[in-house]
């Protein structure tokens, strides 16, 4: 057992974790963050994004001992003072999930992506989402929701591109 | 009586509300499965088969058994009779050949990835540690894998039953009498006229819901709880009842969030029994939540298909016949609706074509691999996938335009209601005017100037557009049309609505959300008609116990049905208080009207809200003698037809002629679902739609090595698309009310993927036919494009694309390698 301390959406945590136990597996299982989720073994879906100390990481392919002394967000700790952070926002009025398991994820990523582009590109939002899998939107909506928190979106429903299949 | 609706007051319905469910699943208040923690849990691991097909010579549980914190091992021969029984609840014939299907089977495995062992210890993870310890010895068997050579009985799959040919299913229309007969169709065609034959691969695929299955019992308390990730929680509960001998008024199912479906989740599986089991046997809850790898070895997979398609036409275009015979890969067991799928594609290979005569054959297949159920669609995508294509061909057989040649063959407008060849009776529809706005939307005309340009030019990269035209049958479904075709239960829908005391109402549905928006439309639906702010209704569901009765969420059938049902039953509320409003108001019940949920007297400004009266019905103080003090009503709706919605989508794809790449240009599609609820969610469900049916044509299929072992077991390599490989679509719709629904809705979960694989695949082959390429099998890779215009065919299986096990000269290993010193 490995001594950690950190800080988890805000509030300060410590507990003596296996060094094998995942970041996620600590979240959930030791702190009750349950809305961060576990969606596949390989670190391809993404669902399990969180922010360490500023970066999203999948918390999958984090280990707990790796977060010690460090700051961690959930989706849990994205709104603030009961007001949804504007992506989160953007994500329900465009309609931006369906069975919302992806969505933490989906949502952890997009807040990185804005962050280190205020503005992107609907091909830069695409790649950036990369490695977040959704199997309910096709995709559509959750890429006009980043553009609507961004204030980028065209208004329409229609938009097009060319894309490498 | 009818809720008229006031004119000042919005509609709910037609307006793109946003989501009720939103709130929790975007801010992480969520109730997965997985997050459920009860005092004294323990949690399970499944010991798998490595092996297709296999004797169980022994297992020795002791070493897993001495391991800390490991409370027992358990195999099938401990569970006995207490495991039940995976039911099939569909024999497509009277003979069919069905093998038991035990939940942890005592002596022979089937596929690889079936259970024979559960460890049930203190952690998830100290589960998984001892169910290495588990030495199970196997005597290996020869594996049916192949779906062709399966269908020979070359090596059977179930050894005991002397065939692996499970039932063979035909639907003619000369001995309908629907139609007339195609054999005679296909000899005339051959002289004079025009005969296609092709042969179709729908290959395997897997579902992939988001959230893997996981499954929760508690088996404290008098009900035994059980918690699942499912679609189907009434019709769970029935089968543990049917095959354990719990009585089911003794089991409480609930489906929490549910983190998608795709019918992935419209099963009872092994792993919900075994848990089942677990939990009485030691009186503890229990949890067993899948990994990611054990869900695409062992979650049940879709399609897997060998389609042959004869198509007869004169020299015109005009078809005069269709002969189908499909050979269809169950797996290793008979599942839930197993056979039926490919079945529910019996009515819909003639879509929405005129066709004179018809016939389909199926012979359903057992193998040694995982079993097959509903996919998003669930043999009406692999009806459509096949007509669709061979639209196109006969369309280049002609050297026609595609659109030409379906114009020429389809039902239009003003023959509807419209009896088809294969029995089915399409309510409404205009082919021509979906038709004609999707060719606006894509620029067909435009494109299609452009390819010519780019031909004759002899461009490196070509352009190809694809169309598909589609009708399916949804709603499932009438319950004596099911009992006709052998279905082991009916259709229908349940629905109550509770009037609260508070004014507050709260609905119950028997559909099963896991994703849908429901809780969002049907409160639209019961605003409207009851007069109710949309924020008032609530909308519960998912609980056996809260909804007692109810046929759940597949085959587009929650609105259509669940949404009718959920009329009827507003509709009984009014009724009910109609009699209290008029004795509060000291009027003649004659004299009220309902309007904007409230009963006025006519020419006079006196009147009584519904919530007034669900207040007064509370109190009960002043009520007529002769009704009870409740306006809460109930309905079970079983429609009298399915329904039919269509559409027509083209794709415009381009191809690099040197590397087979594909890439999507534009897709647009206009659909007809009759009228909408909720555009918003509508929208959603074709986005997600099409992804789905696009992933079957490019990229995502399940591999099977040599010796049965799943080789797309993990998402690195089934091939599940990303927002980079996606584009955004252009969707519209128009609107045929559907006959058979007061609301005139139609089904639209399913439609974009049903619709969406062949347009795909048919842009693919038109962008290289002029290479003389007819085909190319599914999904369409770089590697299979590339061959088919290298001259090699249609692509087939793509040899070595499996990386081979622990082969010593090939990279990637070891697992250490590259990891430095």
């Amino acid at each position: 057992m490995t001594r950690i301390s950190l800080t988890v959406d805000g509030a300060k945590v410590a507990d003596d974790v296996e060094p094998r136990m995942l970041l996620v597996q600590y979240l959930r299982e030791r702190l009750g963050k349950t809305g961060t989720v576990v969606g596949c073994d390989t670190s391809n879906c993404g669902a399990c994004t969180v922010h360490l100390d500023g970066t999203s990481v999948k918390s999958c392919n984090v280990l707990a001992v790796q977060a010690d002394g460090c700051e961690v967000t959930t989706i849990e700790g994205l709104a603030q003072d009961g007001e949804l952070h504007p992506v989160q926002e953007a994500f329900r009025e465009c309609h931006g999930l369906q069975c919302g398991f992806c969505t933490p994820g989906m949502i952890m990523q997009s807040v990185a992506l804005l962050k280190d582009n205020p503005n992107p590109s609907e091909e830069e939002i695409r790649l950036g989402l990369e490695g977040n899998l959704c199997r309910c939107t096709g995709y559509h909506n959750i890429v006009k929701a980043v553009q609507h928190a961004c204030g980028a979106s065209t208004g329409s429903t229609n938009q097009t591109a060319g894309v490498t299949a | 009586m009818t809720a008229v609706q006031e004119p000042t007051v919005e509609r709910e319905i037609g307006r793109e509300r946003r989501r009720k469910e939103d709130q929790r699943l975007i801010t992480g208040r969520t109730r997965w499965t997985d997050n459920i923690n009860l005092p004294g849990m323990l949690h399970l691991a499944m010991v798998r088969s490595p092996f297709a097909h296999a004797k169980i010579v022994s297992i020795d549980t002791t070493a897993a058994k001495d391991a800390t914190n490991v409370v027992d091992v358990l195999t099938g021969a401990d569970l006995g009779e207490s495991q039940g029984a995976c039911i099939n609840a569909w024999a497509i014939t009277e003979d069919q050949v069905t093998p038991p299907h035990l939940p942890m089977p005592t002596d022979r495995v089937a596929f690889a990835g079936e259970v024979v062992a559960v460890v049930v210890a203190r952690s998830a993870a100290e589960a998984r540690d001892a169910a290495e310890l588990v030495d199970v010895e196997y005597e290996e068997l020869p594996a049916a894998l192949d779906l062709k050579e399966a269908a020979t009985d070359a090596v059977l799959a179930h050894p005991d039953l002397g065939t692996n040919k499970s039932a063979f299913w035909k639907f003619d229309s000369a001995e309908a009498g629907t139609g007339g007969d195609v054999d005679a169709a296909i000899a005339s065609a051959r002289d004079g006229g025009i005969v296609i034959e092709r042969e179709y691969r729908q290959q395997r695929l897997i579902p992939a819901f988001m959230e893997p299955r996981s499954v929760v019992v508690d088996p404290t308390g008098e009900q035994i709880t059980v918690w699942s990730a499912t679609q189907i929680p009434h019709i769970l509960r029935f089968a543990i009842a049917a095959t354990t001998g719990v009585p089911e008024s003794k089991i409480r199912v609930i489906a929490p969030d549910v983190g998608g479906g795709f019918g992935g989740k419209l099963q009872q599986t092994p792993e919900e029994m075994i848990a089942f089991a677990v939990a009485r046997r030691i009186g503890k809850p229990v949890k067993f939540t899948e990994t990611r790898s054990e869900s695409l070895m062992t979650a049940h997979h879709g399609r897997d298909q060998w389609q042959k398609l004869t198509l007869a036409a004169d020299k015109d275009g005009k078809v005069t016949g269709l002969k189908v015979e499909l050979l269809a890969d169950l797996g290793a067991y008979v599942a839930i609706i197993g056979g039926g799928v490919p079945v529910l594609g019996a009515f819909m290979f003639n879509s929405i074509y005129k066709f004179p005569a018809y016939q389909f054959n199926c012979q359903t297949v057992l193998t040694n691999k995982t079993w097959t159920d509903a996919y998003r669609g669930a043999g009406r995508p692999e009806a459509t996938y096949g007509i669709e294509r061979m639209m196109d061909e006969l369309a280049a057989e002609l050297g026609e335009d595609p659109i030409e040649v379906r114009r020429r063959n389809w039902i239009d407008a003003s023959e509807f209601p419209f009896t088809t060849v294969a029995g089915l009776e399409y309510d409404s529809g205009d082919y021509e005017k979906a038709t004609q706005r999707a060719m606006e939307m894509l620029g067909y005309d435009e494109l299609r100037a452009e390819q010519k340009r780019r031909r004759d030019a002899g461009d490196r990269v070509q352009l190809g557009i694809g169309v598909s035209t589609f009708t399916e049958m949804c709603g499932l479904a009438p319950s004596r049309v099911l009992g006709q075709l052998n279905y082991g239960a009916g259709g229908w829908e349940h629905a109550s609505v509770r009037m609260l005391a508070t004014g507050k109402v709260e609905v119950v549905t028997g559909a099963s959300a896991h994703g849908q928006g429901h809780e969002t439309a049907f409160s639209q639906i019961v605003a409207d008609r009851l007069g109710v702010p949309f924020d008032d209704v609530e909308v519960l569901h998912g609980d056996t116990q809260i909804s007692h009765k109810g046929l759940d969420t597949y085959g587009s059938r929650s609105l259509v049905v669940g949404g009718e049902a959920l009329v009827k039953a507003v509709d009984k509320v009014i009724e009910k208080a109609k009699p209290l409003a008029a004795h509060l108001l000291e009027a003649n019940a004659e004299d009220l009207e309902y309007v904007g949920g409230r009963f006025g007297v006519r020419g006079t400004d006196q009147g009584v809200t519904i919530q007034e009266l669900a207040g007064a019905a509370f109190a009960a103080h002043n009520y007529p003698e002769d009704m009870e003090p409740s306006l809460d009503a109930e309905a079970t709706y079983d429609p009298v037809n399915f329904n039919y919605p269509h559409g027509t989508h083209l794709c415009a794809v381009e191809v690099d002629t040197e590397t087979g790449q594909v890439s999507i240009r534009k897709y647009a599609c206009c659909d007809d679902i009759g009228n909408i609820i909720n555009p918003l969610i509508v929208a959603g469900q074709v986005h997600g739609g099409l992804v789905q049916g696009i992933a079957q044509a490019l990229w995502e299929e399940a591999v099977y090595d040599d010796s049965g072992t799943l080789v797309s077991g993990s998402f690195t390599d089934y091939l599940l698309p990303t927002t980079a490989d996606t584009l955004s679509f252009e969707v519209d719709h128009t609107t045929s009310p559907s006959l058979t629904n007061t609301l005139g809705t139609k089904g639209v979960g399913e439609a974009g993927t049903i619709a969406s694989t062949p347009a795909v695949v048919n842009a693919v082959v038109d962008a290289v036919r002029h290479l003389g390429i007819n085909d190319i099998q599914m999904p369409c890779t770089p590697q299979r494009v590339w061959k088919a215009i290298q001259g090699a065919g249609s692509g087939g299986a793509t040899p070595g694309a499996a990386m081979p096990h622990f082969s010593e000269d090939q990279p990637g290993q070891d697992s250490t390698e590259g990891a430095g010193a």
